[in-house]
C-alpha cells in the first residue's frame, strides 16, 4: 500500500476515457485505436499497482528500501505481450474486413434493422413478410 | 499424483504444436485430436474419483508455496466440469471430422482448425484448475484466441462482420479483467484466489461491493449475461456448426464457472444477492422472448442459450447450498444439451440447405433419426421430466423457494415462465421444421466454400457423436441421484471456503487467519 500518485491516475483516467471514447465510434480503425489505448490503460494500470513510477523490481541481495513489487511487472508483462498479439490479430481482422466489404464502417446488425422494420410492413394477417433476402442464407456461412 | 491437474493443460498444447508441425498428415493430425482428448477423458475420470474421496488435489508450480507461485488447484466442481467438458469436446471434434471427410474426402488435412481447437480445449482445462485471477486471465485468453481463430477462419464478407463484433468484444472484457487484477491487487496485495478469501474480508464494505461488481461485469460479458449478452446472438450463429456448438456449449460455461468460482471464494455473501437475481430474471426473460421472434434456427438457439445463463445465476444468486447444487445440475445439463442441439441443428441445416424456419418442412419424415436427435435435447431444456433439464431445474426451483424472500419467489415464478417459453420456442421450429411435407433441399448458395449445405450425404461418425452427447444427456437424468449427490458435495465445498483455502495455503496459515 502507498499513497495515489497523482500523475499515475490522472493519466490512467485519460487514457481510459479515451480508449473508451474511441471504442464506441463507428470507424473500425478508431474502434481498433480504442482497443490499443485501453490496452495501454489496462497494462499501466497493473504496474502502478505495484507502487510508484521509478522504482527498480531488482536490487541487490538484502536490499529491500526503494523495491517496487516485482510481481504487478511480471504480470504486466504477461498482459502485455498477450494484448500485443491480440492487437496484431485485430488489425488483420479489420484489413480483411476493409478488403472484403471495401469501408470501414461499423454496419448495424442486419437482423435488428429488419425487425425494426417489420410493424411498417405489418398490416394485416397476410402482409407479413418474412425478414429475409439473403441473411439466412449468409448466416449460413 | 499431482500431475493429473496440469495434464488436461499440458497435453493439448503439446499436441497442438505437433499438429501444426504435422499439419500436411490428416490422418496423424486427427489421431492426435482424438487420442488426447481421450487421454484427458481419463485423467477427468481418475481426478473426480480421487477428489471426491481426498479432497482437492492441489500443485504448486515450480514448487513456489501458495500465495507467490502459480496454483492449480481440482476440486470437485472443476473435476466435475472437465469430465463432462471433455466428453463434449471429444464429441464434436468427431462430429467435425466426420464432416470434412464427408465432404472433402478422408486424405484432405485442416491446418488450422486441429491446432487451434486442441489450444481451445487447453484454455477451457487451465480456467477449472486456474487458482489465481491472473491465470484465470491467461486462461481465458488462450481460450479466446483460438475461439477468434476458429470463428474468423475462411472470412467471407457477411463473417467478417460477426467476427470483428466477437474478437471487439471479447477484447474490451479482457481489458476490464487486466483493470479488475490490477485493482484488486492494490486494495490486497495477492491474486491468489485462496488468499484473496481472507484479504477481501478486511477490506472497507463498498470497496467489497464495488470489486465484486466488477469481477460479474467482466465475467458477465463473457457469460452473456443480460444486458451484456448481444455479441452472442450475432456471431455464434455465423460460425460453422461444430465450432458453434462447441462455443454454446463451453464458452460461455467457463465463464459461468468463473462466476461461481469469484463469486462463492473471493466475496462473502451470507445473502441472497438481490443485483443478481434481478439480472437473472432479465437475463431469463429477454433470452426466451428474443428467441420466440426469430426465424433463424441457429439464431433462435443461440437466444435460448442467453435465456438459460438466466437458470444459472438465478441459483448462484441465492446464496444457499441447494442453489448452488441446482447451478452445478444446471451447468452440467445445459454443456451437453446446448451442444448436442447445435450439432442437431447443424444435420438439419445440411439436410434442408437453409436455416429459415419458414423454408424448412418434413425433416421428421425424412430423417426421424435426425429429429430423435434434435428432440431429446429440446425437451431437456425446456425441463420435461424425466430429462437432464427437469432435475436440474426442480433443484432450482426448490432452492428459490426455500430462500423465500419477494424477490426470490418472483424469480423462481419467472423460471417457470421461461420454461414454458423455452417450450413454445422449441414447438415452433418442431412444428415448421419437422412436420408437413419434406421439402427439396436448398441448393448451396455457396458451393465452392468449405461448408457444404443441402446435401443427404453424411457420415456415421456425425450422427454418433451428436447421438454420444444426447446419450450423455440421458445419463445426467439417470443418473440424478449420484450426480446432485456430488453436486450438493461439490456446493458445500464451494461455500464453506475454509476447505479450498486449507487446501492451497496449508492449515496452519487458515487457521491463523481465523
Amino acid at each position: 500500500m502507498y499513497t495515489v500518485n497523482v500523475t499515475m491516475a490522472v493519466l490512467l483516467a485519460g487514457l481510459y476515457t479515451i480508449g473508451f471514447y474511441l471504442l464506441m465510434q463507428r470507424s473500425l480503425m478508431r474502434v481498433v485505436l480504442g482497443i490499443m489505448v485501453l490496452g495501454h490503460a489496462a497494462n499501466l494500470f497493473l504496474q502502478t499497482a505495484g507502487g510508484p513510477p521509478g522504482d527498480p523490481a531488482m536490487v541487490a541481495a538484502g536490499v529491500r528500501e526503494g523495491m517496487a513489487d516485482p510481481l504487478p511487472q511480471a504480470m504486466a508483462l504477461t498482459a502485455v505481450v498477450i494484448t500485443f498479439a491480440l492487437t496484431t490479430f485485430l488489425l488483420a481482422m479489420a484489413y480483411r474486413s476493409w478488403v472484403l466489404l471495401g469501408h470501414d464502417e461499423v454496419q448495424d446488425d442486419i437482423y435488428d434493422r429488419r425487425i425494426r422494420e417489420l410493424p411498417r410492413r405489418d398490416s394485416g394477417p397476410d402482409s407479413f413478410v418474412a425478414p429475409r433476402e439473403s441473411a439466412p442464407q449468409e448466416s449460413l456461412r | 499424483m499431482t500431475a493429473l491437474v496440469v495434464l488436461p493443460v499440458l497435453l493439448p498444447l503439446l499436441a497442438a504444436a505437433l499438429s501444426l508441425v504435422f499439419g500436411r498428415f490428416a490422418w496423424l493430425q486427427r489421431g492426435l485430436g482424438i487420442g488426447v482428448l481421450l487421454a484427458i477423458l481419463v485423467d477427468a475420470v481418475v481426478l473426480l474419483r480421487r477428489v471426491d474421496t481426498a479432497g482437492p488435489v492441489v500443485l504448486q508450480l515450480g514448487g513456489h508455496a501458495a500465495p507467490f507461485g502459480i496454483t492449480l488447484i481440482a476440486d470437485r466442481l472443476a473435476a466435475l466440469l472437465l469430465l463432462v467438458s471433455t466428453i463434449v469436446t471429444l464429441s464434436v471434434l468427431l462430429y467435425a471430422i466426420g464432416q470434412r471427410i464427408t465432404d472433402l474426402g478422408p486424405d484432405v488435412s485442416s491446418t488450422a482448425f486441429h491446432p487451434m481447437y486442441l489450444v481451445l480445449c487447453a484454455g477451457v482445462s487451465l480456467a477449472y484448475v486456474a487458482g489465481d485471477l491472473f491465470n484465470l486471465f491467461v486462461a481465458f485468453e488462450v481460450m479466446l484466441s483460438a475461439s477468434y481463430v476458429l470463428i474468423s477462419r475462411r472470412t467471407t464478407a457477411s463473417r467478417v462482420r460477426a467476427g470483428m463484433t466477437y474478437v471487439i468484444v471479447s477484447l474490451t472484457s479482457s481489458l476490464l479483467f487486466i483493470t479488475m487484477i490490477a485493482l484488486m491487487y492494490a486494495a490486497t496485495g495477492t491474486v491468489n484466489l485462496a488468499d484473496l478469501a481472507m484479504k477481501v474480508d478486511e477490506l472497507p464494505g463498498g470497496m467489497q461491493t464495488g470489486l465484486a461488481l466488477l469481477m460479474m461485469m467482466v465475467f458477465g460479458i463473457k457469460a452473456a449475461m443480460v444486458p451484456l449478452h448481444f455479441w452472442l446472438p450475432d456471431s455464434y450463429p455465423t460460425a460453422p456448426a461444430p465450432v458453434t456448438a462447441v462455443f454454446a456449449g463451453l464458452l460461455t460455461k467457463v465463464g459461468v464457472y468463473a462466476m461461481i468460482r469469484s463469486q462463492t471464494l473471493v466475496f462473502a455473501h451470507t445473502a441472497s444477492w438481490t443485483i443478481l437475481l434481478v439480472l437473472a430474471l432479465l437475463t431469463m426473460l429477454v433470452g426466451a422472448l428474443g428467441a420466440i421472434a426469430q426465424d433463424d434456427i441457429n439464431r433462435l438457439l443461440s437466444f435460448l442459450l442467453v435465456s438459460h445463463i438466466g437458470y444459472m445465476l438465478f441459483g448462484l444468486a441465492l446464496f444457499t447450498v441447494l442453489g448452488v447444487t441446482g447451478v452445478i445440475l444446471y451447468v452440467l445439463h445445459h454443456i451437453t444439451a446446448q451442444a448436442a442441439l447445435f450439432l442437431a441443428s447443424g444435420l438439419i441445416t445440411r439436410q434442408t440447405g437453409t436455416v429459415s424456419l419458414r423454408e424448412m418442412g418434413g425433416v421428421a419424415r425424412a430423417s426421424p433419426l435426425i429429429a430423435a436427435l434434435f428432440a431429446i435435447p429440446a425437451l431437456s431444456l425446456a425441463g420435461i421430466p424425466p430429462l437432464s433439464g427437469f432435475v436440474a431445474k426442480v433443484s432450482l426451483l426448490r432452492a428459490g423457494v426455500q430462500v423465500a424472500t419477494p424477490m426470490a419467489y418472483a424469480v423462481t415464478a419467472v423460471a417457470v415462465l421461461t420454461s414454458l417459453l423455452t417450450l413454445y420456442a422449441l414447438t415452433r421450429v418442431w412444428v415448421t421444421a419437422f412436420w408437413g411435407d419434406p421439402r427439396p433441399p436448398h441448393a448451396d448458395p455457396d458451393p465452392h466454400d468449405e461448408v457444404v449445405v443441402g446435401t443427404r450425404r453424411r457420415s456415421v461418425s456425425m450422427v454418433a457423436a451428436t447421438g454420444v452427447l444426447v446419450l450423455t444427456g440421458l445419463f445426467i437424468a439417470g443418473a440424478a441421484g449420484p450426480l446432485s449427490g456430488a453436486s450438493e458435495r461439490a456446493a458445500t465445498d464451494l461455500l464453506d471456503r475454509d476447505n479450498y483455502r486449507s487446501a492451497v495455503l496449508g492449515h496452519s496459515a487458515v487457521r491463523e487467519a481465523g
